[in-house]
């Protein structure tokens, strides 16, 4: 009996094994973004940021509560949820793509390696395909990996009225900035 | 050895986790947090009368109001403009749950200050409320000349006070409505048969035609007392609400000119909706933040 538990326990041991050099996850990412303007800047992070990255076949995946992201100024964050991202219709931002050049990183050797990205970016309901550039920094057993993309609102049907659009920019740049772990330590 | 079955037992939830969708984990992420029921109401104040909202930390609105005259005097008066009606209001919040305020109305030259404490909030999620609620309460002085100088006056008689719970429910996002009990004190009444304490009951709502703008519309009924020879009217008022980022526009059409919160809801002053004295108005508030960076 003894024995046969070893031996399963065993098996899930080394399958667990295989998982964490193939896995990688977080729920505490961060994405920060900015829009600047000559009237006004506005800037909120969400440090509550889900991803998921398999090393094998390169696919990554992020998402974001709408809710979780963070204004200095309250009232922003209230007009944020209510008038642009309508967070209670669309609660969620995702984008579920692939490093396309996954096999140029090697994950078991410390390094800066750059990853090619593409996928499908979601917000506020409008689904758009793009390409980005990620830097990959490997330290140790954990990494991390650091984007920046421009998103435009007016892509993804965010509207802005005409009495704030001096305050608000077209190009709003959003960081990415994510530490993996080895998911089974 | 039961060690080692956990720590098995454990490494399946860990496969379990991995294999979600990232949508998967977004939904378990947003059952596992309290989700706030923000902007109830675009402003603190349905119209003439208070709503749940409260003011975020650090905050600072300025308020200034005005009522017309009444329409019905037609175009002797250029439909009321001619005559105004003024309230201007400074509320502070010291904490989310807590504002203070204070304002001046041209109507007796009154004078209050106010207190509005955040009860409850209407949440789903990890805690689920079904309601928001909140206190208020003020203090109005008018500084004017006593009307009844055959009358006793103190300066106490000076005073009134107001005590109110909101109690409000945001549908959808676009329907939201309240009910506000309301108990009014005056020391001094118009009449020997006019009470001392007023009860009320206010009923407010908004419907957002876009998402910057509602329709609001917002009623007070009162228990008078049958036998006083003022003809009473309760405040009725139906309103736009229009948002401009730290901006809230209302205009409103109201049979009160009246505006801080014991003397519309006593009726003091009131006119009759039905017969067209019906005063044109607008409250602007302007928030500004005064949250250290």
């Amino acid at each position: 009996m003894k024995k046969y538990i070893l031996n399963i326990i065993l098996i899930a041991l080394v399958s667990n094994n295989i998982f964490s050099q193939t896995s990688y996850f977080t729920k505490s990412g961060k994405i920060d973004f900015f829009s600047k303007t000559a009237v006004e800047n506005n800037e909120a992070s969400n440090n509550q940021v889900v991803s998921t990255l398999k090393t094998e076949t390169g696919e990554l995946n992020f998402g974001v509560l709408i809710k979780s992201f963070k204004f200095k100024n309250a009232l922003m964050e209230e007009h944020f949820n209510e008038n642009y991202m309508e967070s209670t219709k669309f609660p969620k931002a995702t984008f579920k793509g692939k490093i396309t050049n996954i096999t140029a990183i090697n994950f078991g050797k410390n390094g800066t390696y750059t990853a090619n990205v593409t996928g499908e970016l979601m917000i506020h309901g409008v689904t758009k395909e793009i390409s980005t550039t990620a830097q990959i920094e490997v330290k140790d057993k954990t990494f991390n990996a650091v984007s920046s993309i421009i998103v435009k609102p007016a892509d993804y049907n965010i509207q802005i009225p005409e009495l704030v659009r001096e305050k608000i920019a077209k190009d709003v740049s959003i960081d990415i900035n994510i530490n993996y772990e080895v998911y089974n330590k | 050895m039961k060690k080692i079955i956990i720590l098995f037992l454990l490494s399946f939830v860990g496969i379990n986790i991995l294999a979600q969708d990232i949508d998967d984990l977004l939904n378990e992420e947003s059952t596992e947090t309290v989700n706030y029921a923000d902007a109830t109401f675009k402003s603190t104040r349905i119209i003439n009368g208070q709503s749940v909202m409260q003011l975020h930390k650090e905050h600072l609105d300025l308020r200034i109001s005005h009522r017309f005259g009444v329409l019905s005097n037609g175009i002797s008066d250029f439909f009321g403009l001619d005559k105004s009606s003024i309230r201007i209001i400074l509320d502070y919040a010291l904490t989310d749950w807590l504002t203070v305020g204070i304002g001046r109305s041209s109507f007796d030259k009154t004078y209050d200050g106010s207190l509005k404490f955040r009860i409850l909030r209407q949440s789903s999620g990890k805690s689920v409320m079904p309601i928001s609620l909140s206190y208020f309460t003020s203090f109005e002085a008018f500084t004017s000349d006593f009307n009844d100088l055959a009358h006793t006056n103190h300066t106490s008689s000076r005073f009134s006070y107001v005590h109110q719970m909101l109690v409000a429910r945001k549908f959808s996002d676009n329907f939201s409505l309240q009910l506000s009990p309301t108990l009014v004190h005056r020391n001094l009444v118009p009449t020997v048969y006019d009470m001392n304490d007023l009860l009320a009951v206010g009923i407010g709502g908004r419907y957002k035609i876009t998402k910057r703008m509602s329709i609001n519309a917002e009623y007070f009924y009162s228990i008078r007392s049958k036998r006083s020879p003022v003809v009473y009217h309760d405040p009725l008022s139906i309103g736009i609400d229009i948002e401009t980022g730290g901006h809230v526009f209302q205009f409103m059409l109201t049979n009160s000119s009246v505006m801080f919160d014991g003397g519309f809801i006593s009726g003091q002053n009131n006119d009759d909706f039905f017969k067209g004295d019906i005063h044109l108005g607008f409250n602007i508030s302007r928030i500004f933040s005064f949250k250290k960076q």
